[in-house]
């Protein structure tokens, strides 16, 4: 529980005092970097799962993440080459980044049905504080219609993934 | 009536019973931007449903009582035949924001 709230709180204050440093909204090209990144982070923890969880739901729940936030970010590329946006890196996507290769270094260092329930226990508080990202920011600050529509499905994907987290989560126990 | 008559006329009404059964129809849910729509359907034990996925990531209709699990590969359309009445809440196992409901009568 520990774990879990501090995560979320990490993760949120990020995204948030990030967004402060830049004083302004985020430019559509900056929250498509935010956006892919955000499905980068979840396939990177995906694929470690899948390495080493000894759980079959909890490998089966990384492979459903990894399929979903590559269908996500091929859409995300499409959508930014059709545009002709560059997505750009900013201080959100960068903060994001390092915390991610941190607590990747961290659960690399659990076993067994530890490393399951830390890796759950992040995929929840990871998707809550894009969640939370993704509907106080990053949608009310894109401008294009057609990114601003593929972020709501973002929110819908991110929304489902943490509802399907808590499920394998609770069945562990 | 003779005894003839009678049988000939029971073969009768039941061959017609039978020559006239329900027509059974097809009922299209789509799945679009993770949302199941029409979201509440009504439907008849023997009716097909097709499954239509526009989206671009795998679902599942799931029946809470287990009576169905359809699998919806993206941009696929899926069929399946409904075989037991009730009204049945499914979701996507992929998903479980994803809910809808089918009401199905005998
Ligand atoms: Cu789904």
């Amino acid at each position: 529980m520990f774990v879990r709230l501090s995560a979320a709180i990490a993760a949120l204050s990020i995204l948030g005092s990030a967004a402060l440093a830049q004083g302004a909204k985020p430019t559509d090209p900056q929250i498509a970097h935010i956006a892919y990144t955000a499905g980068v982070i979840d396939i990177a923890a995906a694929k470690q799962a899948i390495e080493k969880a000894g759980n079959k739901d909890v490998k089966a729940f990384a492979q459903d993440m990894v399929r979903d936030h590559e269908a996500v970010n091929k859409q995300a590329l499409d959508l930014v080459k059709k545009l002709n946006v560059t997505p750009e890196d900013n201080d959100t996507s960068k903060a994001l980044s390092k915390q991610a290769t941190e607590k990747l270094a961290e659960l690399a260092k659990l076993k067994g049905a530890e490393y399951d329930k830390a890796y759950l226990a992040n995929e929840v508080a990871y998707h809550k504080a894009v969640n939370g990202a993704l509907e106080t920011q990053l949608i009310p600050s894109a401008s294009n219609a057609e990114l601003k529509s593929l972020l709501q499905t973002g929110l819908k994907i991110f929304q489902g993934h943490q509802q399907h987290a808590e499920q394998v989560a609770a069945k562990l126990k | 009536m003779r005894p003839g008559r009678y049988r000939l006329a029971m073969a009768a009404l039941l061959f017609s019973m039978m020559a006239v059964p329900a027509q059974a129809a097809t009922i299209q849910i789509a799945t679009t931007d993770l949302v199941f729509a029409p979201a509440e359907v009504s439907a008849k034990v023997g009716d097909t449903i097709e499954w239509i996925n526009t989206d671009v990531f795998v679902h599942t209709a799931t029946a809470r009582n287990g009576d169905f699990d359809v699998n919806m590969p993206p941009k696929k359309t899926v069929t399946s035949v409904l075989t037991k009445a009730g009204t049945v809440e499914y979701y996507c196992r992929y998903h479980p924001n994803m809910k809808a409901v089918l009401t199905i009568t005998p």
